[in-house]
């Protein structure tokens, strides 16, 4: 069974298409890098950068190890409390990726539910979230994560904000980017609503719930998951931003967008590797994920062949 | 023409009551006004007075409108963090934003467009295929990264530009500017190229787009049978119907570059309104959120309001009354 998939899997389109592009291959294989180096970062960083037992302040602000002030122990310097750039990179790129993961997940599942409940319900209720949709599309969608970002802030009690960063993150960003998922597949659900096999599930007695989740979902999720992969980039970039802006994640567990925000006080005193290899992550991780969500996009799309 | 202006015109005002609506609720809910204005020991009997005086006890319909007038007069209360009126602060912060958003959208359509019609025009030269690829890491690089990397090669390395602040302004009576001054000019360099990215790549992908799909018309083939010279045919005919979308979305863009404007002024230390915004949401200054996002709802809602209108007469089809008045 799984032989016979990995056939298939080798004998598709897609593949074909993948085995045919230089530049998508290196793309995967970045990523790839990326997320293998985040998710198993603390197995692989050469340094713990947030065991406090272990940081020397006589290391701090090291140059990377091929300039003449660096250090071999530190391949990319070392930052303003002695931590390890390279170590504090893999762990920050741990949380970009968690927090564009989750977001895009979350936006998805928003974005997925009520465009069915406005396709399929049809009316009042699909007019009212259209309208919404309509609302929030003209403006951009940094500035909805930073209004949810804050009235979070003034929320939730003060000792809490570190825990719940996260979080707060997270739903931000997913309030920002459910529209586009909501918009196709409520054009996608309009069209399958009037098809057969939904009539069918109607007449037999299946409830509305039941029709729009398990039999009309299945239906409209391929454009979803293209979308989805495009997404994630671009919740990794509002995250970074957002904690460049210092409403994100806070320093104790930074993400890249952290890590730049600190290292952009020490621009002017000669550190630029504390900024410049963060932020050359955080451009390189989001090109891959853009390029290979490109790439699928097209590869997916039958009428481009 | 007029049916389709009014229902326009009553969509904005729908639009603008809800987002006082999204600022009066962060106002009166979010934050309990009562205990941000009053001592933490103040007795109950302080408390029902400034409730009072705030009209905290009347019903909500009576609030909401109360809220909508003040803020049609200007006036919504004062900063938690500055302790100055809220609209004075963004009255002083306006003209930094609206310099940078303007000098933006300046470069975005003086380099875009360009960009976009040589990309059309010379489709297989080494140089489109350059720009093009580059437009698309422009589009994968955040916003504040570029301003970031400016900074380090300009103002750190190289030493030419300043890197934080307006330089020296000009006060012209409400109005302070900083492009009559060579230290404002030379701070308003960096700011305005990271702030224009964005613009400079959709205008060109935009124009590129249009201009190919211009071309291939029959009235462009028309014009060449006619002999017409290919400068004629270019810039007289295909470049300028290629322009209608390019000034729908500059000017859509042009509220995308107000707000974006946040970003680049944090990494500039530029003193306008977003440097404003961002500090009162880490302080959760709630009148000062508020407003905000009600100037920038309106700010939106008149440049959608405007471009509707400049596409109405700069395309004469949309005149023609639609049979039925299907979509919308």
């Amino acid at each position: 069974m799984a032989q016979s998939m990995l056939v298939r899997a080798l004998d598709s389109d897609v593949y074909y298409s993948f085995k045919r592009s230089p530049l998508i291959i290196v793309a995967a294989a970045v990523t790839l890098i990326c997320i293998l180096g985040a998710v198993l970062a603390p197995i692989l960083a050469p340094h713990n950068p947030f065991d406090l037992a272990s940081l020397n302040l006589l290391d701090a602000f090291t140059a990377p190890a091929w300039t003449e002030a660096g250090k071999a122990r530190y391949l990319l310097g070392t930052d303003d409390q002695g931590r390890d750039v390279l170590s504090t990179i893999m762990y920050g790129a741990r949380m970009s990726l968690l927090v564009g993961f989750l977001a895009t997940m979350l936006a998805m599942l928003l974005g997925v539910s009520l465009g069915l409940i406005a396709g399929y319900v049809g009316g009042k209720v699909d007019a009212f979230i259209m309208r919404i949709a309509d609302i929030q599309l003209s403006f951009p969608a940094i500035l909805i994560a930073l209004l949810i970002d804050g009235v979070a802030r003034v929320v939730l009690p003060k000792d809490q904000h570190d825990t719940l960063a996260l979080y707060v993150l997270v739903i931000a960003i997913a309030g920002s980017g459910w529209v586009r998922y909501a918009r196709t597949v409520r054009g996608s659900t309009l069209v399958e609503r009037n098809k057969e096999y939904v009539q069918a599930a109607r007449v037999i007695g299946r409830s509305k719930i039941a029709i729009m989740f398990t039999h009309v979902l299945p239906n409209v999720l391929g454009p979803v998951l293209v979308l989805g992969t495009l997404h994630i980039g671009e919740a990794i970039i509002t995250e970074a931003t957002l904690s460049f802006l210092g409403v994100g994640v806070p320093p104790t567990q930074p993400s890249l967008g952290t890590l730049i925000r600190i290292g952009n006080d020490f621009l002017f005193s000669g550190e630029w590797w504390i900024t410049v290899f963060p932020g050359t992550a955080l451009v390189v991780l989001v090109l891959a994920i853009n390029l290979l969500g490109d790439w699928l996009r097209d590869a997916l799309n039958p009428k481009l062949r | 023409m007029l049916a389709f202006v009014i229902r326009r015109l009553l969509q904005s005002v729908l639009v603008m009551l809800a987002v006082a609506f999204i600022a009066f609720s962060l106002f009166n809910f979010v934050g309990d006004p009562v205990s941000l204005m009053l001592p933490p020991e103040a007795t109950q009997q302080d408390r029902e007075e400034v409730r009072k005086t705030l009209g905290l006890d009347q019903p909500f319909y009576v609030q909401f409108k109360v809220f909508i007038v003040n803020a049609l007069q200007g006036n919504f209360g004062i900063s938690l963090r500055l302790g100055r009126p809220v609209s004075a602060l963004l009255a002083e912060r306006l003209p930094a934003t609206l310099e940078l958003a303007f000098a933006a959208a300046l470069i975005g359509l003086f380099i875009g467009i360009p960009m976009g019609v040589y990309t059309a025009l010379k489709r297989d030269s080494w140089i489109s295929r350059v720009l093009l690829t580059a437009s698309l890491i422009g589009v994968s690089l955040p916003n504040f990264l570029i301003g970031i990397f400016l900074i380090l090669i300009f103002a750190v390395w190289l030493g030419w530009l300043p890197s934080f602040g307006r330089g020296d302004v000009t006060q012209l009576a409400f109005w302070s500017t900083g492009l009559l001054t060579i230290t404002g000019l030379k701070a308003l360099v960096l700011p305005s190229i990271t702030l224009s990215f964005y613009p400079v790549t959709l205008i060109m992908r935009l124009v590129r787009s249009e201009m190919m799909e211009v071309l291939r018309t029959d009235y462009i083939k028309f014009a060449r049978a006619r002999g017409l010279t290919n400068r004629s045919v270019h810039f007289g005919h295909a470049l300028r119907n290629t322009l209608v979308p390019v000034i729908t979305i500059t000017g859509l863009q042009l509220g995308g570059v107000i707000a974006f404007a946040i970003v680049t002024e944090t990494v500039f230390q530029w003193p306008g309104m977003g440097l404003l915004f961002i500090q009162a949401v880490q302080f959760a200054d709630i009148p000062v959120m508020a407003a905000y996002l009600c100037l920038i709802g309106f700010i939106f809602v008149v440049i959608n309001l405007i471009v509707d209108m400049l596409y109405f007469v700069v395309d004469p089809r949309l005149r023609v009354e639609r049979p039925g008045g299907g979509g919308h």
